[in-house]
Parts: structure tokens; sequence; C-alpha cells
């Protein structure tokens, strides 16, 4: 095994409650996930292979009937296409359905949407879903560009915007139209590293101090080092049946309570108000529709923090706060493990790193470990339904998956 | 053979022709050319102007020429589909191969129906291509025909040339004389093969002949070409209100002035070297564009280009009362001039990308 | 090296050519022949006046291939006169004079360039009030 390393997960006692009434539902039966980090001596099969490998031991499986892999961009950063055929057969599962799906850094949220719906349809017993992302075959200044083409190319890309560009504009149009200083998104981040700290496989597990943040070097005015989440490598995946199935096959199911993806114009200057994620509130309101559950009842959302002024965004677009209001939950210390709705449990996309097409999947890793109450360090206490969001780019696409221990 | 009279060679068209609108554009980077002698003389070593004009990273003649066009185009109130002729004279085109022109067509809304070249000679290009449009004009061949004069000159690290070789011109549109803002009496163009500075292809910085660049090339031909004018049209240098001849630095065209009877008065308005240095192909209609700016109806102005390899185009122009009525309808070469942020040697090499970064 | 590309958008870029909505009136920038307001079709051509107001901006450090010359630079949100909202660099002026709201003219630079020899693409980018004929 190359420097990825797996996280043994171990089973938890037995659930059979409610087993009728989600017959029809999707459930996880197996996680896994590689450490994010950069991982020089690791290919992207590699990656994959690491974090599927986990999956399929802690599901105690050894085939599956479809795979779907989320990725973003190994066309451009590992010139490497067709991940579909080339990861199932490296995993030794050729023969098997397999495709990529490809929504910029909500690639495995959007995956795993496809693998719910192919389950729930019926066609596919069981699929796996692998979000994976080789970031470092390529470095610098190539690298950044190749995330800009997850924007715009003809209208935003061409005039030199970044991703994190694309978060500055945001984040100094939420500064202006709510009158507060770079200085309260800092609590973003110093949840995120707190959390980080306490996990193995976080990308950064450094500590950071408010009093630290405006001195960081800038990325893209009023965006500095930060308030961006870092690009790592990585890799997650999961293993999804029907929920019927799984309560045979493992003793704690996680059930997919709601899964929707939703789309908004791509570029952020055609949007009638940008600081409204409107895709981002659509996929959160149909995937809870869909669950039967409030925000009361949510105990965990892990969301797309790849930059802060994007917490803050996803935390008033899911209805967690009022718009121009998402950075009080920070301030309040709301969005601390022991807060009224904690997020990015793990570390999110700020500490554990953001392994573009694969972030979506970690998130997910991420709920349902909280779930099993395998989260150590990091546990949520009593953690029963927990959210995930994946966004691409500035919410361009939104996944919104709800995830239940029941 | 009968002798040859000044007359033969004075070129007026037979309908008549003028300036329909014009427009400058001069960047807004200035280097002192204490900075250039601070670097390469200790300080020590005299200055030829002021400042010179630099321009930032992201513009270029076709860039600058447009600006300038779109000013012309703004006094002229005229249909761009009406212009058969789009004429860039420079010696910094971007391309090698591939003509600035139809940029700046495309830009202002000329294209398709219109013709569209580059020139290059040397400095003067820009008032060769003028005369050529006034002959376009005068002939019917065209009512309207831009000549744009623009360049982003090259200065040898070190050399005479760095302290002024400047970014900066103008766009002239030339259309019926009824039209015009100022009318061209005519024009008289003065060439021999006089080797002073060249550029050989591929080469990144022009060469020159150091004092050889004086009295034999910029002296003999702006002198030439403005006493051949002058005696073809029957005036003299107290008949002109104004003058503007090319300015590769102050003191060449306050010398040429002064040996042709011009004051300094006279040549004030469009003496703009010692602020933003030698604009090359912009040098002498960029002076134009200034004089134009401040000139009152029936003022007259001698206009002499001069451009190395070399030759003069001298222009006896004449302002009619509409001029009044354009000046403020777009930028005036004197606010660009009077925009300016200071840059220092570092940041000039990195503007014109003398820094070596692959 | 994307020649037709860039050739293909010369009337946007050069120009700020948009569309305008044949059901609703409302302009459009960047053109997208289905309205963003009402879904109709859009075809009119319209050409903008290039004058708006600064919505919000960016100094970009980290800057993409094709972009590391000219870093830092800066990128913003333009809110044009007639509505749309367009995105561009900003030129000619100092990141610390800047304000959201503060009008802005269109002009035509460079936008990139392909490598030392590949084409230089142009394009529209805004600056802080300078023209005469609109100060006026």
């Amino acid at each position: 095994m190359g420097e990825g390393t797996r996280s043994p997960l171990p089973k938890g006692g037995v659930k059979g409650r409610e087993r009728n009434k989600h017959m029809n539902d999707v459930s996880i039966i197996g996680i896994g996930q590689t450490e994010v980090k950069e991982m020089w001596s690791t290919s992207i099969r590699h990656l994959a292979w690491y974090a599927i490998e986990a999956a399929l031991d802690d599901a105690h499986v050894s085939q599956v009937d479809a795979l779907f892999v989320g990725n973003m961009a190994a066309g451009q950063l590992s010139n490497q296409m067709h991940l579909g055929a080339l990861v199932a057969d490296f995993a030794g599962l050729r023969g098997i359905e397999a495709v990529t799906v490809e929504a910029a850094d909500a690639s495995g949220g959007a995956a795993l949407r496809q693998a719910v719906l192919a389950v729930k349809s019926g066609l596919v017993e069981t699929a796996l879903v692998v979000g994976v992302e080789k970031m470092t075959d390529q470095v610098g200044s190539s690298v950044t560009a190749v995330l800009s083409s997850t924007l715009d190319a003809d209208y935003e890309a061409i005039h030199g915007l970044t991703v994190a560009g694309m978060g500055a504009l945001l984040m100094r149009r939420y500064m202006h139209e709510y009158g507060i200083g770079v200085e309260e998104f800092a609590h973003f981040s110093v949840n995120a590293h707190a959390n980080g700290a306490d996990n193995p496989l976080a990308m950064f597990r450094n500590r950071i101090k408010a009093e630290r943040f405006g001195s960081a070097p800038p990325v893209a005015t009023p965006v500095n080092l930060f308030d961006a989440a870092p690009s790592g490598d990585g890799a997650a995946a999961v293993i999804v049946t029907s929920h019927e199935r799984a309560q045979d096959m493992v003793s704690q199911p996680i059930r997919i309570a709601g899964s929707a993806l939703a789309t908004d114009t791509l570029a952020l200057h055609d949007r009638k108000n940008m600081l409204h994620l409107r895709a981002a509130e659509l996929s959160a309101q149909k995937a809870m529709a869909a669950a039967g559950v409030s925000h009361d009842d949510i105990d965990l959302f892990e969301l797309h923090d790849s930059f802060t002024v994007m917490a803050a965004l996803s935390l008033e677009a899911a209805g967690f706060a009022a718009a121009g209001e998402g950075w009080q939950l920070a301030r309040d210390g709301a969005i601390g493990r022991n807060g009224r709705i904690p997020i990015s449990t793990f570390g999110g996309l700020k500490a554990r790193g953001n392994p573009g097409g694969a972030t979506g999947m970690y998130q997910i890793v991420e709920v349902a470990r909280q779930l099993r109450g395998q989260a150590g360090d990091n546990q949520i206490p009593d953690a029963k339904i927990g959210m995930a969001q994946n966004l691409g780019g500035s919410g361009a696409t939104a996944v919104t998956h709800i995830l239940s221990n029941r | 053979m009968s002798e040859y009279k000044p007359q033969d060679g004075l070129m007026k068209p037979d309908r008549a022709v003028g300036i329909v609108g014009y427009g400058a554009y001069v960047p807004r980077y200035r280097l002192p050319a204490s900075e250039v002698s601070k670097m390469w003389t200790n300080g020590t070593g005299g200055t030829p102007i002021v400042e010179k004009a630099v321009n930032g990273l992201d513009e270029d003649v076709i860039t600058m020429s447009i600006e300038a066009a779109r000013n012309a185009m703004l006094r002229a109130q005229i249909n761009p589909q009406e212009i058969r002729a789009v004429w860039v004279g420079s010696e910094s085109h971007p391309y090698a191969v591939k003509p600035s022109s139809t940029i700046v067509a495309e830009a202002i809304g000329a294209v398709p129906n219109t013709m569209a070249g580059d020139w290059e000679f040397a400095c003067k290009a820009g008032t060769e291509a003028m005369q050529a449009a006034i002959g376009f004009v005068g002939s019917g061949m065209a009512r309207y025909a831009f000549s744009i004069g623009m360049d982003t000159a090259q200065g040898r690290p070190g050399d005479a040339l760095e302290y002024t070789a400047a970014a900066g011109g103008a766009a002239v549109l030339l259309g019926p004389g009824a039209e015009s803002v100022a009318i061209i009496n005519g024009s008289y163009s003065f060439v021999t093969d006089t080797p002073d500075f060249w550029r050989r292809a591929h080469a990144e910085y022009p060469s020159h002949g150091d004092r050889f660049t004086g009295e034999p090339a910029y002296f003999k031909h702006v002198s030439g070409a403005a006493e051949m004018l002058m005696e073809s049209i029957g005036t003299k240098s107290g008949d002109y209100d104004w003058a503007v001849f090319h300015q590769p630095n102050a003191k060449f065209p306050e010398r040429v002035a002064a040996q042709l009877g011009f004051s300094k008065e006279q040549i004030k308005p469009g003496l703009l070297s010692p602020r933003i240095g030698n604009t090359y192909s912009g040098s002498t209609m960029i002076g134009l564009t200034a004089i134009l700016d401040i000139a009152k109806p029936g003022d007259r102005i001698l206009m002499v280009s001069y451009g190395s390899g070399a030759g003069s185009d001298a222009f006896d122009i004449e302002v009619t009362d509409k001029l009044p009525e354009v000046q403020n309808l777009a930028t005036t070469t004197e606010a660009y001039i009077s925009r300016r942020t200071e840059i220092n040697y570092a940041t000039y090499t990195r503007y014109r990308d003398k820094l070596k970064l692959s | 090296m994307e020649v037709s590309r860039h050739w293909r958008l010369q009337e946007q870029r050069y120009k700020l050519v948009g569309e305008t909505c044949d059901s609703c009136g409302v302009k459009l920038f960047p053109p997208r022949d289905v309205c963003l307001e009402c879904k109709a079709p859009a075809y009119a051509l319209y050409t903008f006046t290039g004058l708006g107001e600064l919505y919000s901006f960016t100094t970009i450090y980290d800057a993409p291939a094709g972009f590391e010359h000219s870093a830092p630079y800066t990128v913003a949100l333009v809110k044009l006169e007639e509505g749309p909202i367009v995105t561009a660099q900003l030129t000619d002026m100092d990141e610390s004079e800047l304000s959201i709201g503060m009008p802005l003219e269109m002009v035509t630079r460079k936008l990139r360039t392909d490598g030392d020899e590949g084409m230089i693409v142009y394009g529209y980018k805004f600056r802080p009030i300078f023209s005469q004929q609109v100060a006026n």
C-alpha cells in the first residue's frame, strides 16, 4: 500500500428497526477513504483502488454491479479520461457497468446521486461510487488553469478569473451588502482546523488562531490562504444497495433518506442575486422534503467550505441562517462540534482538504462515520441524521444528501 | 526635359479633402528620463526629455490604435460602414505577419466593406498613410479613410534611444472637404536612401548611426520637405499659426523649427516630446491632434514628419469653422498627457517585456 | 491554440455586442439566445454602451497558466447600465482607488496570448471613467 492510508472502520451492533418503512430506500453498506495530501508516488488508479478496497472490505463484499466514478478533471490533470473503464479494470471489476460523472468539484456528490438513481430504479442491485482526484500530476499555475476551466471558459476564465477569484468576488460583495469585515470569516477556518486536527486523514492538522487570519498571504483579495481550501490528492468510496438488502448484509446500514441535485447559472454574473445559492437551496429543500426532516432534526452538516464565504452562503441557502447571517453562526460557536449545527466535523474542505471530484464522497463517508458512531475524537454525540452538500464551483451544481442511521 | 519645379511635387487632390475626425492616445505610465540616467550613467548623463509614456502590460499598437480611432469616430460622428480604408502605420505592430488594421477595423465597426493595411516607414508610416488617404478620398475612391500613426517604440537598454522611445499616437480620419474640421491644402514628400536607423527582421531593438541621424538624415529631410512644400504653395513660416515637426527628442524639432524661421510660440502646443517622449509613428500626428485641440477656425498648420531610412512628409492644413464643434466630443490630447502614473526602471522593464521570463 | 474559438467571439469581445429579448425586452450580455428572465428566444443583437459600475472585484495573486505574467491583476463584476453584470478585468487603475458602485467604462485591451508564438486575444476590460465624452 502506498502513502494513502485506509481507515479501518469497525462494525457496530445490529439495527433492524423500521425495516419495512424504508424498503425502497438506498443504503450505504461500506465506506472507504484515503488520506488527503500530496501523494507524489500514487497514481490516480491507485488512489481510486485504495478507497475502493477499503469500502469493499468494510462491506464484506467482493463484487458489485455498477461503478460510478466521480472525477473533475483527470483528462486535464493526468491526461487520463475514460476513468470508468480504467478504475473498474484496475479494481478487478472488469465487465461491470462503469462510467465517470463530472460536475466540477460536485462530481463526487453527483456520482452518488447517479448510484442512488440506479439502485432505486431496481436496474442495479449494488453500486460502488468512488470520488477520486489526482491534483498533483501537474503543479502550480497549470493546476490553477485546470480549475479555472470549471468556470465559464468564454466569459469568466478568459478574463483570468480563477476559482479563488470567484470566491473572492462573492466574499467582497457579501462584506459590502452585509457590512462586515474580513475578520468575521476567520471563525469558519478556526473551526475547520480545530476539527481537522483530530482527523488523521486530514491534509492540515494544525489549529489556527483567528488573530493570525489577517496576516495570511492573499490568494485573490479578499480571499487569503486561511479562507481558501487547499487542493490535495484523495479518493473516497461507498457501496450502496437497497435498504432491504443492506439490513441483511451489514450491522449498521446508513440510509440515504434524501438525495437531490440542482443547477444554477454556470457564470456568477448571470445570477440575479449571487449571494443566494439557488441550486444549493433547491437541492437542500428537495432532499429534506424527501427525507421528511426539518432543520432541527439534522445533527451535523458537511458543507462545501471551499472558501469561508461559501460556508456562510451554504448555511444560508440550506436554511440554517437567514440571508446575510450565516457568518454569525460561526462567530457564535453554533458550528462547533457541540454547537447547534456542527459543520466540517472532520475538517471540511478547509482542513481535511479539497480533492476536487472526491470531495463530495469524503463528505458522505464522514457523515456515515458520524452516524455509525465511528468518528472517534470528532464524534458528534448521538448523531442520527446528517446532511452533506457538495457544490460545483460557485454552486452551479449542488448535490444534497441526507443520511440516517435508522 | 523641363527643369523640376517644386509645384510639380506638390500633392494636392482634385477635390477638397480634410480631416473629419481625429483622436489621440497616450498610455498612463511615465518613465522619467532620470530613471534611465540613474541606471546607466550613475545619473551623470544629461537627459534629452523629462519623461516618456510607457504602455501597460495589456496594451499594444492595436489596443492603442483602437482607442485613438474611437476618439476620432466620436468627433467625426459618421457611420463606420462608410469607411473604405483603415491603415495603421507603426514600427511595433504586434504581429510580424497579420494586420493590426483588421483588428482596429473590426473594433470600430468598419468591416467588411473596407480596405485594411499596415504601413511601415520608421516614424513616418502614419503620415504616409495620411497621404494615401488623401488620394483615396480626393480621387473619389472613398468617402472616408482612416490613417493611424501609433507605436510602442523599442529602445535597447542603455542606448540613447531608451530615454525617449515611447508609446502613443493618433488617428486621423480623412473625408470630404465640406465635412472637414481642417482642410489639407497640400502635401509634399521628400525621400532619399539614408540608412540612419533600422531594425533588421527578428531583431528586438533598432540600431542607429548615432550622430549620422542628425544633419544628413533628420535635418536634411525635414527641412527639404518643409521648404519644398512652402515654396510650392507660396507660403512662408509667418503664414502659419502653428507648426509641428517629428520629435525624436526636444532639441531636434526646436532646432529645425528655428532654421525654417518658426518661433517657439508656433511650435509650442505641438511639441510633446519633453513630456511623453518620441512616440515614433505617432510623434508628428499626436502633435497635430494637440494643436487641433486648441486651434481656431482659420488657423493654418504646417506638419512635417520624419521617418528614418529616410524621408519626410509635409502638410499644409487649414482649420475650418467646424473644428470648435468637435474639439470636446472626445478626450483631448492634453487630458491623456496629464493623466500620468510614474513608474521606476524596474517596473518599466517588466511592462516593456525586457525581463526574460521563459 | 484555440483560434476559431476566440475569433467567433470577436463581436462580443471588441464591441460588447449582446442580445435583447424579443419578448420581455431584457438586455443580455453575454448573449445566450434563450432569455435569462423569461426563457423566450433572444436573437436580436444589441450593442451595449460600455458604461457601468463596479459590483465586486478581486485582485488575483495565484494566477492560472497564461496569466502568470500579468499577476497580480484585478478581475471585477461590472454592472452595465443596461442591467446585466459582466466579468472583466479592470485596467488603468490601482486597487486602492476602487470602491463598489464607482462608474466604469469599457476599453479594448489584450486579454492573453497563446505563448510567444500564438495568437493575441483582445477583448473588453473596464477602467474608472476617464473619457471626456462620458465625463461631459
